[in-house]
């Protein structure tokens, strides 16, 4: 890892006074991207700037239309909120399924929705519920917010202090992860909200996560899973790398979102 | 170079380290607490897991620095006057280690999943919990049956 200068933050205002008085700083949240890609030299931020200490960033407010989460609270705290999984069962499921106990004691919904990596599970529960993040300089919707693979909407120095995601009637998650990574293959998030139904992909689009429009569709017209059987989700835009081919995540699309219309309320971990 | 320090296994240490110092380096090299391993050092093995303030953490992925002012307990700090921690002793029962190289973040991330866990664990949550410990010799199933074991032996004689 090449040299880098480190600082604990104690408030939202200092870390963003460090970032502008930084040459090439990042911030630093529960690391478990970051860090591992200082040390293979792909990342060599000059000053880290660390968030995680920061109080006002910590902490989960659920009333009957939003959860509302700081962008420090981790994983497990998600998991084992009482509120989030009375409000959103589905969403602390997800986050108890991330990565594994190490991870979930240091991963953040702030640092997994800033980094977009497009196999991450944050995302498309953020994307399928709806809602907004407020940073320090604004609010951006979740349809703004993920940009590309790896992007979001973000500006340099700006940073996420609450991630606000809408209640749905219902939502089911379910993911086939990656035998060896344990990262989600294919991971297929549904809610049905008021507004009807979202569905979003994460681990298959070239752009990171996206809404599957054909099956928000298919369900709208009737909300069950053999209105998915007729249904065939287009390769074109999706990854194929080693783990698989894009004609496989099309069809796993397709597979899981079933899964997640049939388990509504909770997550299917295939693997 | 910053000063930290931090407290180990119960004894208190002051050192000087880069900020890019590693938990696990520092660990091992400053202080020569060579019983924590760095397995696969992509934050994917677990053999390097430690409790910080209690909770399991891979000393791989964390900055020394980070930890500063905080507790850690390594591998080491688990014996008491040579007698072997409830959770060693289940693993030498069962055989649950092989050539071992796993064991020491094995028992490290188990004793955090049995401390945390008010009742005695199943293998079930066992299997999900301890996903990110990774052993090569395949020998999954007698370390789930020690740490089952281990919550058995630790919960009841808590009661006592």
């Amino acid at each position: 890892m090449y040299p880098t200068k480190y600082h604990k933050a104690n408030s939202l205002q200092e870390a963003f006074e460090l970032y502008k008085s930084s040459q090439d700083a990042s911030f630093l949240s529960g690391g478990h991207t970051l860090l591992p890609v200082m040390k293979q030299g792909l990342a060599a931020p000059s000053d880290l700037i660390d968030l995680s200490f920061i109080d006002e960033l910590r902490g989960i407010e659920v009333t009957p239309q939003m959860v509302v989460i700081s962008s420090m609270t981790r994983h497990m705290e998600v998991a084992s909120n009482d509120d989030v999984i009375r409000a959103v069962p589905c969403l602390a499921a997800l986050a108890g399924s991330i990565g594994d106990r190490q991870v979930r004691f240091k991963g953040t919904i702030g640092g997994s929705l800033a980094n977009n990596d497009p196999a991450a599970d944050y995302p498309a529960g953020f994307l399928g519920l709806g809602g907004h993040v407020e940073t320090n300089l604004r609010s951006i919707a979740a349809e703004e917010f993920f940009v590309s693979m790896f992007q979001t909407a973000l500006k340099p120095g700006e940073i996420i202090k609450r991630v606000h995601l809408s209640v749905p009637k219902s939502a089911g998650y379910a993911k086939f992860r990656a035998a060896a990574a344990r990262y989600s293959m294919v991971g297929v998030f549904v809610a049905r909200t008021e507004l009807g139904t979202r569905v979003a992909v994460t681990g298959a689009g070239q752009s990171g996560v996206y809404r599957e429009k054909s099956l928000e569709a298919a369900l709208d017209q009737k909300f069950d899973a053999t209105s998915l059987e007729g249904i065939q989700i287009s390769s074109q835009d999706l990854i194929e790398d080693m783990h698989a081919s894009s004609l496989y995540r099309a069809n796993l699309i397709k597979v899981l979102a079933k899964h997640a219309v049939l388990n509504m309320g909770g997550i299917v971990n295939l693997k | 170079m910053t000063s930290i320090s931090l407290n180990v296994n119960g004894k208190s240490h002051d050192l000087e380290i880069e900020d890019n110092t590693l938990l696990v380096t520092a660990l091992r090299e400053h202080l020569g607490l060579t019983g924590t391993h760095v397995g696969c050092d992509t934050s994917q093995c677990g053999c390097c897991v430690v409790r910080l303030n209690g909770e399991s953490v891979k000393s791989c992925t964390t900055l020394a620095i980070q930890a500063k002012g905080g507790k850690v307990l390594t591998v080491e700090g688990l014996s008491v006057n040579g007698e072997l921690h409830p959770l060693q002793k289940a693993f030498k029962d069962n055989h649950a280690l092989q050539c071992g190289f796993c064991t020491p973040g094995m028992l490290m991330s188990a004793l955090d999943l049995i401390e945390s866990h008010e009742q005695v664990l199943t293998p079930e949550v066992v299997r999900h919990q301890m996903e990110g410990n990774l052993c090569r010799c395949t020998g999954y199933h007698n370390i789930v049956k020690a740490i089952v074991q281990a919550s058995k032996d630790m919960k009841s004689s808590s009661l006592c």
